[in-house]
């Protein structure tokens, strides 16, 4: 990446600017002269990107690894003895990946538009100064993220009084209602201007028309942020099908992915002592449940840059 | 006329007043309903801390047994134990993030200007760890820490080292935490600063150049000084839930390996264990207990202070 720089510079500046991107940092932090630092920041940055990246490239490669190159050689940067067996393998019973696939689509759709809906509806009411319950519910709500019974009543409740073994809502209801994205969607309530409402209300609207018409729209950023953390709260959950899930037809793809670790024929019944590339598949399976979240957190990274802007402002 | 009007308009208000309340109370309600259930409820079967829960009775027949569940697991010194690994370990969350972060955003502050795509690319590679499952962070792990064929020891066998078996030796493990939580946490409050960074007016930098600052000194008194409240925040945000530890990082990075408990044990895996492993669903709920009531009069004592200190910045 070269800069457009003023071009009265000393030669030797340019010179530490080529070359001081492999060697060593120049006197990092010192230096007034904007260049020599910056290309130290570049050094330290590029290596800081390579290392977060090294991990997913390991998984990646060994993914398309055989097995044998993999218990040789151990994992690589790159793929060694490239092979799709692991994909061939997993595709061979795709219903395994697709349904599991298709249960965490399934929850992490309806869960987050749930969600999202249910926590705008009460976080509206709640950054009502002419609400008389806003305060109290306020309160009710703040509450929950500063004392709670933690797992053991929670567990005893959802599987002995409201039946939730092996129900898809048991992967839905405990993140349904956030506390804390319920006070920040309240927080961003506030900001929307009375005049609006009050029109609104003059001309006879009402407070569900206001609620969908007005202050949803208004709303969209705040709405798209939470939504997406909402995403991947649902889409990343491994506790709860380990609390409540015991039927494979209710797996999801990080509960299927979990259970690899210890034993991927738990998952994948092989018919006829066909030799299974264990850590190879165990690699492409936890590529197959990353991918699509990667691929949606590029579309959307500046909710997320605004989702964590958001959460700070209290 | 007018004193006809009045009363009418009055009446009128008041009967939109409370239909308004109305409507919005019904709006509330399916949330409050969900929190309810979910939030409230559970609170009632904190009893089970104080009895010798038997699945077969359900918790209102199963016996009590007073303070006896607090009782074994503080002799046993499981508490002890499980306690000062959550505190230790989110304490060390706490500085190496907010300072690694910080850091980052002052670094990345300088170069935002003058190579944007590359800026991008820095913040979206140390960002996306952040969506990441902790079920995928531990396969990360794995291929890192393998005793066999994880990279780490394949570095160590090309410098002539020893191999190390990671999973079955405890010492490495408060390290290897640290390093992957900041791993996945860093590019999140990275974000952050820079947000805060990027909102000083620039006036107040420029000013300080023209005064002869260097780099340093303007990190130093004028960066640091104005996003001063928005560390403060996120410190104070990580402090009150230092009680907590997240499980999903200690339950599966370390892949449930008890020779690791010495290290990897905190509140919530042992909680875990409790009611799903071996069943001491008493023992369990006693720990969950312990863990509420300290997190609460943590969170309260330290807003006591913040109100006591700086009114403005109080959590609650």
């Amino acid at each position: 990446m070269s800069v457009t720089q003023p071009s009265v510079e000393i030669g030797n500046e340019a010179v530490v600017r080529q070359v001081g991107r492999r060697g060593p940092a120049t006197s990092p932090g010192l230096s007034t002269h904007g260049r020599g630092l910056r290309t130290a920041i570049h050094v330290f940055l590029v290596g800081l990107a390579a290392l977060f990246v090294l991990p997913l490239l390991i998984v990646i490669s060994a993914s398309f690894s055989s097995d044998q190159a993999l218990s040789e050689h151990g994992y690589s940067i790159l793929p060694r003895d490239f092979t799709l067996d692991a994909y061939r393998f997993i595709f061979a019973q795709p219903d395994v990946v697709f349904r599991a696939f298709g249960v965490s689509l399934f929850v992490t759709f309806v869960g987050s538009f749930l969600g999202v809906l249910l926590m705008a509806m009460l976080a509206w009411p709640l950054s009502r100064r002419d609400f008389r319950l806003g305060k109290p519910l306020s309160f009710y709500v703040f509450f929950t993220l500063i004392f709670n019974g933690g797992l053991v009543p929670v567990y005893i409740l959802m599987v002995n009084y409201l039946h939730q073994r092996d129900q898809v809502t048991a992967l839905i209801l405990p993140y349904l209602i956030i506390p804390f994205f319920v006070l920040i969607l309240r927080t961003y309530f506030v900001g929307i201007p009375n005049e609006i409402v009050e029109a609104a209300r003059i001309d006879g609207a009402g407070e569900w028309w206001i609620f969908f018409r007005i202050v949803l729209p208004l709303s969209k950023p705040a709405l798209a942020t939470i939504g997406i953390f909402s995403v991947l709260n649902f889409w990343n959950d491994f506790l709860q099908p380990i609390l409540y899930i015991n039927n494979q037809h209710l797996y999801t793809l990080q509960y299927l992915l979990y259970n690899m670790i210890g034993n991927v024929s738990a998952a994948f019944p092989v018919a006829g002592g066909v030799p299974v590339p264990l850590q190879s598949v165990r690699m492409s399976m936890a590529v197959i449940a990353t991918v699509p979240i990667l691929i949606t957190f590029f579309f959307v990274q500046r909710f997320f840059v605004r989702g964590a802007t958001l959460g700070a402002v209290k | 006329m007018s004193i006809s009007t009045l009363p009418t308009r009055r009446r009128k208000s008041r009967l939109r007043f409370t239909q308004t309340n109305r409507q919005l109370a019904v709006m509330a309600l399916p949330g409050v309903i969900v929190l309810f259930v979910m939030s409230y409820l559970p609170l009632v079967g904190l009893v089970l801390a104080f009895k010798n829960y038997v699945a077969f009775d359900g918790i209102w027949k199963s016996p009590w047994v007073g303070f006896d569940n607090f009782e074994f697991l503080f002799r046993t010194r499981a508490a002890q134990h499980i306690t000062v690994n959550t505190l230790l370990m989110n304490s060390l969350f706490i500085v190496t993030t907010l300072s690694a972060s910080l850091f980052i955003a002052i670094l990345l502050n300088e170069i935002r200007l003058t190579s944007r795509y590359l800026s991008r690319f820095y913040q979206t590679s140390l960002f996306f760890p952040f969506v990441i499952s902790w079920v995928i962070v531990s396969f990360f792990a794995f291929a890192l820490l393998d005793s066999e064929g994880g990279l780490i020891n394949q570095a160590l066998a090309a410098v002539g080292g020893h191999p190390v078996s990671f999973y079955s030796e405890p010492g490495y493990w408060h390290t290897i935490l640290v390093i992957t939580n900041l791993w996945k946490s860093v590019g999140f409050f990275t974000i952050i600063f820079l947000a805060g960074i990027v909102a000083i007016n620039p006036e107040y930098l420029e000013a300080s150049l023209l005064d002869g600052a260097s780099k340093a000194k303007q990190v130093r008194f004028v960066i640091l000084p104005l996003i001063a409240p928005l560390i403060v925040v996120n410190f104070l945000l990580m402090l009150s839930r230092i009680f907590y530890a997240d499980f999903g990082l200690f339950f599966n990075v370390p892949r449930n390996q008890g020779l690791l408990y010495p290290a990897t044990d905190v509140i919530d895996t042992y909680v875990f264990r409790g009611l799903i492993t071996t069943g001491d669903v008493g023992m369990a709920a006693a720990a969950g207990l312990y863990q509420a009531i300290f997190g609460f009069l943590l969170v309260v004592s330290v807003n006591w202070v913040i109100r006591r200190t700086a009114p403005e910045r109080a959590l609650f």
